[in-house]
């Protein structure tokens, strides 16, 4: 199967400045593609290589299997919704989202009609006389959904669209993409440095650090298997021990990645017995707690100067598991199954 | 649905063709959009200014009063001649205390304006400043010629108060004054500051604008008095929209003829000079030296202007 | 700085404030005034009587309309050339980077930088030496080219103030350059370049410095202006033309900076 979009040893600097470095991935037609990492990653500039608004200094980028590496924005099958939304200021709303069949020349009773359609395909039925002045910043995010989609694009290209909103409405519109993506069915490539979102939206995460590739998965592959310390330490909570530490804490002699939800935390008192086969248990004292509503965060010193993160679920204060104080002397364990062995890493 | 978009298919045509080509090519598209206004101003106007530095360096045959096309200093050396220094001096010594005069009277309207008013007030202040800016300019200059003559406002407010004497001691100190306040030095002097007044408030107040109040907060915060944080923190803030303002009045001075000419008494100014030399007496050549004048002072003013920070405040 | 609200301005400051508005406005309100003295040499004060006759005089003086005509012809066609220079200069310079960007950007405001009078003898002497007689088109160049910088500045702040994805969106969903710059630049600009050839005609209409050194025989109004500051026939008349003249530009100077309210705070501070 062609892939839908495709970078063949895509690098872009600017003057002294590289923003992508060779970067060689694959999106599958049909997918929700995620482009993560930090600001400055160059995970931007490879979606805007996409959209035409960059041209690479090197490499190729391949839309459908025909080369588009220069091709203007106008000549390529593939839409933007803009991280500002870039919604016309001197147009309404439905005149806005029709621009597109517009500029192609379709008439205006057709492509009005099929901007009423797109506008109820975003949950916004009647605003189409309305300015984007007039609306809110999620209307707003969904009319340049509307306009993105009314051309029947290939590939919809979303730059960080969910960071301008408040957190209640950014989750339930990553629940409303997701579902719409399965609708329209096209691919969708989405850049985002949220990887709570990362994880939650997409079909295959690519993590990038400092114009690079570290890592391309699926959300469990990157979660539960980073191929770094960076995707280790960017995606979810963990503890990273390498050299000496690792082997004395973990008996592993490597890079080892433990995720913080998977030790157990008991007091020390009640860890008596041996250890079950497979499971690997340190004493060590409460450093520091941090209630964080669904669950609470402990911070663990295990000896010689090694702190390990624990985050144990909040089964509420009558639950058999007590909560521990500061200074509390405790005993954490793990399978060791859920040590991972770091690979390649970078420094 | 699909027949609509199909009948929409993307126009093809030249244009588009265009579009593409030059959207491949920035260089070239920058290039292309540049090319009528540097023409123009790169040819036009910056060949006038050439044209004009060589002439100055021709010479005049005195006799036939033609131009004679062959290099020489003459012109230079002429301006070194007392009377022609003592034009100079005089041009550049008006320009600096219009520069002061506007500076004074303009701080004080840019810092009420930029701190004390807001919305309505503030726009009526701004259009207020804005509006003698861009009228025009010979009609606010014969307003005062009207208002300074013997029988006019002026005089009749001194006559009023009792202050004649005072106008009288005024006019009869020897370089400023002269015989009626609307020919005499301080005339000028008054007529040039209320003309390039507008060019020193605006810039004032935008620089002003720009201190963030947060800035204040903690200059009181840390413990300063009003009149310390003004000067340790406001006033430092304002120098470069003082400076910015200066460049205009500074520059205007030094090149106007008009306002000497209808205000002033018989001493001269290098604009006029420079009128004169190239009108009735043809000596373009001279001119053209006179001119050089100031634009070596504004190119010196320039400068040091833009070190101190200026051009960020136009 | 926002509006101080902690304590009110100072007596002295506000004092020294109104006092310089008003020795900026006072001068124009006495010529409105003078405008209908009734009295021939119209600067004694007080007027003797008031009276609208002048109007009617000046009314019936070939002179004078000629003046206007001629100096609105030059208004209109300079601040058209002005703002087709000036928006060019401006969509390459608004956020383009490249070497010589200052040089240009200085280039472009030497005109209206250097004294008039620089200016007005510089094209005058390039005039003389390429043997051109002075006319209509000598003055329009002249204007032209300090009319350029003012409504770039205008184009450049509105451009500054417009979201650069607003062009790629435009380009992203299927317009090429020449119908983003229809459907999506132009009506963006539209105001701000309206304000700036308001100003440019402003300016135009009043210039008379660098006229007087590109107009030969010909009489803008300004020009006559100046010839009856100098030589006065009927200074009443000249009270009258000056009143018109201030209404005349006054209601496009104010119509320019209600069009324009906002970008001034996009021109400031970073070029």
């Amino acid at each position: 199967m062609v892939a839908a979009v495709a970078f063949d040893d895509v690098s872009c600097a600017f003057g002294p400045v590289i923003a992508v470095d060779r970067v060689s991935l694959e999106v599958r037609a049909g997918e929700f593609f995620t482009l993560l990492g930090p600001s400055g990653s160059g995970k931007t500039t490879c979606l805007r290589m996409v959209g035409g608004f960059q041209f690479p200094t090197r490499g190729r980028v391949l839309i459908h299997g025909a080369d588009a590496t220069r091709l203007a924005p106008y000549e390529r099958d593939v839409n933007t919704v803009f991280q500002d939304y870039a919604l016309f200021p001197h147009m309404n709303v439905r005149d806005n989202i029709a621009y597109g069949l517009m500029v192609r020349g379709a008439e205006k009773a057709g492509r009005y009609r099929r901007a009423d359609e797109m506008l109820e395909l975003v949950h916004l039925p009647g605003i189409g006389a309305r300015r984007p002045a007039e609306l809110s910043g999620g209307q707003r995010q969904r009319v340049a959904l509307a306009r993105a989609l009314i051309n029947r694009p290939r590939v919809l290209l979303l730059d960080e669209p969910l960071g301008a909103l408040d957190l209640k409405l950014r989750e339930s519109m990553q629940v409303e993409l997701k579902a719409l993506q399965r609708q329209v069915g096209i691919t969708f490539v989405f850049v985002t440095h949220d990887q709570q979102e990362a994880l939650s939206m997409s079909d295959r995460v690519c993590v990038f650090d400092r114009g690079r590739v570290e890592q391309i998965g699926t959300p469990e592959e990157i979660y539960d298997r980073p191929a770094t310390r960076f995707v280790a330490g960017f995606v979810g909570a963990g503890n990273l021990l390498e050299g000496a530490q690792a082997r004395r804490v973990t008996g592993l002699d490597a890079a080892v990645m433990l995720r913080a939800e998977r030790i157990r935390i008991a007091a020390r008192s009640e860890r008596t017995g041996g250890d079950a086969a497979g499971q690997r248990t340190v004493p060590g004292v409460v450093k520091e707690v941090e209630y964080m509503g669904s669950y609470i965060r402990y911070i663990v010193e295990v000896g010689e100067g090694v702190e390990l993160l624990v985050n144990h679920a909040n089964l509420g204060a009558g639950a058999a598991r007590r909560n521990f104080a500061r200074g509390a002397e405790v005993a954490l364990s793990w399978p060791e199954s859920a040590c991972h062995r770091i690979g390649a890493g970078a420094a | 649905m699909s027949a609509l978009l199909a009948a929409a298919a993307a126009p093809a045509g030249p244009l588009r063709w265009l579009s593409s080509f030059l959207y491949n090519r920035r260089g070239l598209y920058l290039a292309l959009l540049l090319a009528p206004p540097l023409f123009w101003l790169g040819v036009v106007y910056c060949g006038s200014l050439l044209s004009l530095l060589a002439s100055s360096f021709f010479g005049m045959d005195e006799f036939t009063g033609m131009i004679r096309r062959e290099f020489t200093l003459r012109n230079f050396v002429d301006l070194a001649a007392p009377a022609n220094l003592d034009v100079i001096v005089r041009t550049v010594a008006m320009a600096t205390a219009v520069t002061l005069g506007c500076a004074v009277i303009g701080f004080p309207i840019a810092y009420y304006m930029a701190r004390y008013t807001r919305g309505a007030l503030r726009a009526a202040f701004y259009l207020g400043v804005m509006l003698p800016l861009w009228s025009s300019y010979l009609v606010r200059v014969y307003a005062w010629k009207l208002l300074l003559a013997k029988e006019g406002v002026v005089n009749w407010v001194f006559a009023q108060t009792g202050m004649s004497w005072l106008l009288e001691a005024l006019l009869s100190v020897p370089v400023i004054g002269g015989p009626s306040l609307s020919i005499s030095t301080l005339g000028t002097f008054i007529v040039f500051v209320y003309i390039w007044l507008p060019f020193m408030i605006l810039p004032i107040q935008a620089a002003l604008e720009r201190v963030p109040q947060s800035l204040l907060d903690a200059s009181a915060d840390l413990g300063a008095r009003d009149t310390a944080t003004f000067w340790k923190v406001i006033f430092p803030l304002a120098l470069p929209g003082i400076v910015a303002g200066s460049i205009f009045t500074f520059s205007l001075t030094l090149g106007d003829y008009i306002i000497p000419g209808i205000i002033g008494d018989s001493s001269m100014f290098i604009g006029q000079v420079v009128f004169l030399q190239q009108g009735t007496a043809g000596n373009v050549p001279l001119a053209a030296a006179f001119t050089i004048v100031p634009i070596a002072v504004m190119a010196v003013y320039l400068t040091v202007a833009k070190r101190m920070g200026a051009f960020d405040a136009l | 700085m926002r509006s101080d609200g902690r304590q009110g301005a100072s007596r002295a400051l506000k004092s020294a404030a109104i006092a310089g508005m008003a020795f900026l406005h006072v001068p124009m309100l006495f010529i409105v005034m003078y405008a209908f003295s009734s009295e021939d040499q119209t600067y004694i004060f007080p007027p003797p009587g008031f009276t609208t006759k002048w109007f009617g005089v000046a009314w019936e003086r070939p002179d004078v309309w000629q003046a206007i005509e001629l100096s609105l012809q030059v208004a209109v066609v300079s601040t058209a050339l002005a703002i087709v220079l000036g928006t060019l200069a401006a969509l390459a310079l608004a956020r383009a980077r490249f070497f010589g960007r200052e040089a240009i950007s200085l280039l472009l405001v030497l005109p209206i930088a250097l004294p008039g009078i620089v200016t007005g003898i510089a094209l005058r002497s390039a005039y003389g030496l390429a043997e051109i007689p002075f006319g209509f088109w000598t003055i329009v160049v002249g204007h032209a080219t300090f009319c350029v910088v003012v409504v770039f500045n205008n184009a450049v702040a509105r451009l500054r103030r417009t979201s650069p994805s607003l062009i790629e969106a435009s380009m992203d969903l299927g317009a090429d350059g020449f119908q983003t710059l229809r459907y999506v630049l132009l009506p963006n600009l539209g105001t701000a370049l309206l304000a700036g050839g308001m100003l440019a005609f402003a300016l135009s209409f009043d210039e008379v410095i660098v006229t007087t050194f590109t107009a030969g025989q010909q009489t803008t109004l300004p020009i006559w202006m100046l010839q009856e500051l100098v030589r006065p026939r009927q200074r009443p008349v000249t009270n009258v033309v000056a009143v018109v003249i201030v209404a005349l530009t006054f209601l496009p100077i104010l119509a320019a900076y209600y069009l324009t309210r906002g970008d001034e705070h996009a021109s400031g501070g970073r070029r």
